[in-house]
């Protein structure tokens, strides 16, 4: 190694003397971008690039793909892996897996719409709060297995995986509405049915905006005034100008009439409610001791510990997190499909890992983030939805899905290989 | 290097009389009698250590010497048998971890038990994050490290917001040993803090811990490099089969007869401090 040739100088203007602010402008900036980006931490921009490729393609192929009724359809379609991703990647962090959570989430939206059905009649501000409740003390269960009793997280939600779909077959089953329960209450049917009106998508897109560039701005302004290195005042323009202009698409899509006969305008609730668990994990992980300690022991669980940490606490917080997560996510499931079958896909569990994983969360704990279920969610549904829309059948969707995890997983490995290097 | 002069018949001389009070006085830490059995081994036998306040002690010995079993009874990992123990000249008790780091005993394993994904300044205030309204107080946070490493005179980090999973071997070392430092330590430990590196990065180690020492903090030094003590030690301790065979200034001491204390306990050049080696060995 070059070390002290190489480092001793940028070391002057960096640590020491009169802290320059935002050194180095753009080259200096693509310099640490390329750093981090061999270091393991990949960022976003490589897979947004793949999901415009996508959609591209998809548009190409097809001009319905970008409709406004299409893009809207998607959005719906995506939130299950997102939510699920989510759910999921509270563990991914941890360097745990939870293969059971597509069956929590259905057992969560069977508890949730069967409460809520003619024959229990309950209210749904009883009913749902208490199907998310079930999810979450199962959350607690699989932490009290893994923490306590050191399972492997892999067995204890792999036997979840049995356990949970056998209970949600079993409750389907026994209701005698023939092997489905559907959907009565309003509440539940809206979560995802249900739309916001236009004057609100507007309010709701722009309060949106406003608040990540007003946090943006802000944290990089504390850092200059505090003389700290940040990111050059345009590049923070260029995101915030990106923000609008992604703001304004939305707005004009969920906002296009996309019915024919009657007006169905605005956004679906489903989005305000994915964006609201996006904001609070991202909060939890970025901003909170929770968190940091999260991301530590995926790391290295043994430093946290010698630094006083109680790391079964935290590991616990996490298997909560990931039951609660999952709860909502199954309400959604169930409120999209109308209801739950006794047949549920399988995959959503393999689905949410991949939704993760293709956003850029690693399998190996201790790098990702709430907002690569986002993306990652988002890249499968527009396989799907692009895919069903030029007519191919499922098994190609399966090669393409199975070909895209691939990659991500490739990526991952590698740019994870490339930091151990470095070191 | 000085001739060993009649310093040394004088300093062994010192361990069996009422001069034994006044070095636990003014030592920040002194061993008397420790010995640490595990079932049948004694891993150390009636150990006597002065670690001086401000200075550099090495502690050198062969493989299985007993040096890894010392530091890990003075950092409370585990207690000794018998034998007592003097923290600024009072007697203390180390049952665990958290009762050495509250007397102010900072101890950097070789493994440094740093997280990779994790950045400097988050490494640095694991587990000890400063919060501001409730969120963490990344900022300050921030500035503190900055202001730290800059008195460390660690230099060679680009930025603080690096992945410690990119840093090199040595820098890896200077933010175990930064964050050790942070929280008011007296003494730091450090095992072979220069095993893996290579000679640049050594001189950076072996700066820091010179720098440590200038800012008044002793630091208890691990070494199978007889190069780094004697480039870097104010005080050397060799340890045999468990035994301290011999303490004492560096200047005492030179390459020839450390490696004779390290590989057969004994060296013409400098008595054996310890009398009852031969005693009860």
């Amino acid at each position: 190694m070059t070390d002290v040739n190489e480092k001793v100088e940028p070391a002057a203007t960096h640590v020491d003397g009169p802290t320059p602010v935002a050194t180095g402008g753009l080259g200096g900036q693509i310099r640490v971008q390329l750093k981090r980006l061999r270091s393991g931490d990949t960022g976003l921009v490589p897979i947004t690039v793949g999901l415009l490729v996508l959609i591209v393609y998809f548009q190409v192929r097809n001009s319905v793909f970008l409709s406004a009724s299409n893009l809207t359809n998607l959005s719906i379609q995506a939130t299950i892996y997102i939510l699920l991703g989510m759910a999921e990647i509270w563990l991914l962090l941890l360097g745990e897996i939870d293969l059971s959570v597509g069956y929590v989430a259905a057992l969560g939206g069977v508890i949730g719409t069967i409460l809520t059905d003619y024959q229990f009649h309950w209210a749904w501000y009883i009913a749902l709060p208490l199907a998310v409740l079930v999810t979450t003390l199962i959350g607690v269960l699989n932490g009290i297995l893994v923490i306590r009793l050191r399972l492997p997280s892999f067995i204890v939600t792999l036997a979840g995986f049995l356990i949970w779909q056998g209970a949600v077959i079993y409750l389907v089953d026994h209701q005698g509405t023939g092997g489905a329960v559907p959907v009565q209450e309003k509440v539940l049917y809206d979560l995802v049915g249900g739309n916001l009106t236009p004057v609100a998508t507007w309010l709701f897109v722009l309060l949106c905006v406003a608040a990540v560039a007003y946090f943006m701005v802000r944290s990089t302004q504390r850092r200059r005034a505090n003389g700290l290195v940040t990111v050059p005042f345009f590049l923070t323009l260029v995101k915030i100008v990106l923000l609008v202009v992604v703001g304004i698409l939305l707005i004009v899509v969920f906002n296009a009439n996309r019915s024919t006969f009657v007006t169905l305008r605005g956004m679906p609730f489903a989005v305000p409610i994915d964006l609201a668990l996006l904001a609070a994990g991202t909060f939890v992980l970025a901003k909170t001791r929770t968190g940091r300690y999260i991301y530590a022991i995926g790391g290295n669980s043994e430093a946290v510990r010698r630094a006083g940490v109680s790391v079964n606490r935290y590991r616990f917080i996490a298997f909560v997190a990931t039951g609660f997560t999952a709860g909502i996510a199954g309400l959604l499931y169930s409120s999209r499909l109308g209801g739950i079958s006794d047949s549920i896909d399988p995959t959503l569990t393999l689905y949410s890992i991949a939704a993760a994983v293709i956003g850029g969360t690693s399998l190996f704990g201790g790098r990702g983030k709430m907002v690569h279920a986002v993306i990652g969610g988002l890249i499968i549904a527009v396989i799907y939805n692009g895919m069903a829309l030029l007519s191919m059948s499922p098994p190609t969707v399966y090669i393409v899905t199975g070909i895209v995890l691939l990659a991500a997983v490739t990526i991952d490995s590698v740019a994870r290989r490339g930091g151990e290097q470095l070191r | 290097m000085t001739e060993p002069t009649s310093e040394p018949p004088v300093a062994s001389s010192e361990t069996g009389g009422s001069e034994v009070g006044s070095s636990i006085a003014t030592s920040l830490l002194s061993l008397r009698n420790v010995t640490k059995s595990f079932g049948a081994v004694e891993a150390l036998r009636r150990v006597d250590l002065d670690v001086a306040p401000g200075k550099v002690t090495a502690l050198v010995g062969d493989n299985g010497a007993g040096k890894s079993v010392l530091i890990q009874t003075i950092a409370g990992i585990f207690p000794p048998t018998s034998g007592e123990m003097y923290w600024r000249g009072e007697q203390v008790h180390v049952h665990n971890p958290r009762n050495a780091a509250d007397l102010g005993i900072a101890t950097v394993y070789q493994d440094l038990a740093l997280c990779n994904n994790l950045d400097i300044v988050q490494n640095m205030y694991l587990g000890s994050e400063l919060k501001r309204h409730g969120v963490l107080d990344e900022i300050t946070m921030e500035l503190e490290t900055k202001r730290l490493l800059a008195e460390l005179s660690v230099t060679t980090v680009q930025s603080v917001r690096q992945l410690v999973g990119s840093l090199s071997g040595g820098q890896r070392q200077s933010i175990a040993v930064a964050r050790a430092v942070m929280h008011e330590s007296q003494l730091v430990i450090m095992d072979e803090p220069t095993a893996a590196l290579g000679v640049s990065q050594t001189a950076q180690v072996l700066s820091l811990v010179r720098t440590l020492s200038e800012r008044g903090i002793a630091v208890l030094l691990i070494s199978h490099n007889l190069n780094d003590v004697f480039s870097v030690a104010d005080y050397i301790a060799v340890m045999h089969l468990g035994v301290l065979v011999s303490s004492g200034p560096i200047a005492n001491y030179d390459t020839t007869s450390a490696v004779e204390l390290i590989t057969t306990g004994a060296s013409a050049k400098v008595p054996s401090m310890l009398v009852r080696t031969g005693q009860e060995g």
